[in-house]
Parts: C-alpha cells; sequence; structure tokens
C-alpha cells in the first residue's frame, strides 16, 4: 500500500502559480480568512497529488487557495485569503 | 452519445459477468477491454488527498443521512457495522488517469441505509470529516450502486483510503468516492462539491470521460 507523506511545504507549488500569475508567487504574502495568520505562500501546506493544487492555512488548515488545470482552462479559488499582495511588474 | 455501459463486477455475480445500466442503450462491451477513454491501468492504491487525513476514533464516528426536510438518520459504528454488508469487487477509475481492477471491499449498501428513508430528493451532497464535499444524483446511490465501505482487501479500510468508512460509487470518477464520509444531506437542487465547484464535472462518468464542466 503506497502511503504518501500529508503535505509539501507550498514552494512545491511554485511552478504552477508562477505560469498563471507570472512572478513567483512563493515570496508573496497574504492572509487568512479563516484565521487571520500571515504568511508567504511557500509556507502554506500544500496537496498536490489529487485533481487539483490545494494551499491550505499553516495556522488552522483551512482551503486558502485552489487551482484546477482543465485542458483548456485554469480555474483559481483564492477565496480563503483575505488578499495575496503580489509585487507590482517592474 | 445516450449509451452508457458498467462493466465493473459485482459482489457474488462474479468476476466475468458485466453490469449494464439500467441508461443502457447501446451494444455491450467485452469485460476485458474495461478501460475508459484516457485511463491506464495501476496495480497500485494511490493515495490522492485535497487535505489533512482525519483520525476518527470508531467510538466517535457517526454516520448521518438528512433529508431535505431536516428529518435525521444517524447510525454509530456498532449500529452501522450490524447492519447487512456486502463484498463488491469493482474498478477503480481516478480521474488523474489511473484505474485499478478488482478491488475488493466490505460495506453497507446505501439501498440498505435509505430504505427507511423517506424522501422525494433528486440529489445528495456526501459530506466528509474534514472539509471535503462531492455531489452525486441519488438515483446514483440507488440499485446496487454504492456502498459505505469499511474493509477493503480483507482489512479494516487504512485512513489514508478513508477509513473508518469511505462512500464507494465505483461507476463515476474515484474523487466522487468519498473518503472519511460523515454525512449524506439529501436535497431537491444539484449543489456543488469541492472539486465540481472549481472545475470538475458534476457527474463524473468515466466512460464518457466527463472529467471536467462542460465536458
Ligand atoms: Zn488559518
Amino acid at each position: 500500500m503506497t502511503v504518501t507523506p500529508d503535505f509539501l511545504d507550498g514552494n512545491a507549488a511554485a511552478g504552477d502559480l508562477e505560469a498563471l500569475f507570472g512572478t513567483d508567487m512563493t515570496v508573496v504574502s497574504g492572509r487568512c480568512r479563516g484565521c487571520g495568520e500571515q504568511m508567504v505562500l511557500a509556507q502554506t501546506h500544500a496537496y498536490l497529488d489529487g485533481p487539483g493544487m490545494v494551499l491550505r492555512c499553516p495556522g488552522c488548515d483551512r482551503v486558502l487557495l485552489r487551482l484546477v488545470r482543465s485542458p483548456t482552462e485554469m480555474w483559481l479559488d483564492a477565496g480563503g485569503l483575505d488578499y495575496l499582495k503580489i509585487p507590482a511588474p517592474a | 452519445m445516450s449509451w452508457r455501459m458498467e462493466t465493473a463486477c459485482f459482489g457474488e455475480w462474479g468476476h466475468d459477468m458485466p453490469i449494464v445500466s439500467r441508461g443502457f442503450h447501446g451494444r455491450a462491451r467485452e469485460t476485458r477491454h474495461r478501460l475508459p477513454p484516457g485511463q491506464y491501468e495501476t496495480t497500485d492504491f494511490p493515495v490522492l488527498s485535497a487535505g489533512p487525513t482525519p483520525r476518527v476514533n470508531p467510538d466517535e464516528w457517526e454516520f448521518t443521512i438528512r433529508t431535505e426536510t431536516g428529518t435525521r438518520h444517524s447510525w454509530n459504528w456498532a449500529e452501522f457495522t450490524a447492519l447487512p454488508s456486502q463484498t463488491p469487487t469493482v474498478d477503480l477509475h481516478c480521474v488523474t488517469k489511473w484505474s485499478k481492477f478488482d478491488t475488493e471491499w466490505q460495506g453497507v449498501s446505501l439501498d440498505v441505509l435509505l430504505e427507511d428513508v423517506e424522501t422525494s430528493a433528486d440529489y445528495a451532497l456526501v459530506h466528509s470529516y474534514g472539509d471535503y464535499t462531492t455531489n452525486v444524483p441519488l438515483e446514483d446511490l440507488l440499485d446496487g450502486k454504492a456502498w459505505i465501505a469499511y474493509r477493503y482487501d480483507g482489512e479494516e479500510l487504512a485512513p489514508e483510503h478513508g477509513g473508518p468508512a469511505r462512500l464507494l460509487v465505483p461507476h463515476l470518477y474515484f474523487w466522487k468516492s468519498a473518503k472519511w464520509v460523515q454525512r449524506i444531506q439529501l436535497l431537491d437542487e444539484d449543489e456543488r462539491g469541492f472539486w465540481e465547484n472549481i472545475g470538475y464535472h458534476d457527474y463524473g462518468d468515466p466512460w464518457r470521460e466527463q472529467r471536467y464542466q462542460g465536458d
């Protein structure tokens, strides 16, 4: 029986997020809508082996961000975050 | 195309008899060609999770069906495992493209659990311990098509695979077979679950390759 670790750190989601936002998102900060914890996305708990990407809050385990890629579309839900603070393009 | 086929083989009916669903209007497939389009076979049992694995003690476990009018039907672990069970052998088809043949389960048919439940609902939203949900038409839980499974391959169902108990609805993509099942809410209107509300298909028939919304 295969046993995989529960989660990876948010760096594991870097490639997919950068493809979408065009910048290194692991250093981007955000705040959990559930518990108020502030973090950079590298600190989130990433679940990547399922049908889509799920980033959870390291403080309360709530879903912060989900990303699904179909062959033709990307679906993004960042409803678990109050905000994402992304550096402005140079 | 309005045909739909089911090649999973259940319980005592044996491995060689294809089960034809009631919606069948076309020609039969041979059981040995039972890989849905776009899938590959694996002999492994990959663990896919959208969140931390809940460890639910059977002493605290409870399973509830709540009807569209609010009536609750609940079973604790002792009551649930005392219900008549079945031992389906089924094929699993994950939307991440692996399929696994001839998996052996023990569980209680939803026909048994819904027997005394009075409802005119058309839909079900399945809730897990944790925050996972998935939507399934109620008719897809009936007529020997779905179980609440609590043993796999002769053993207690491990937490990684959804133990103490998970939904098993093998004629749909495996994300519908919610791990760590806690309750089923019956609904008049369809309500999307965790993956369905971010792009995955509401129904998820592997034979029609219904992976994403619009497929
Ligand atoms: Zn939080």
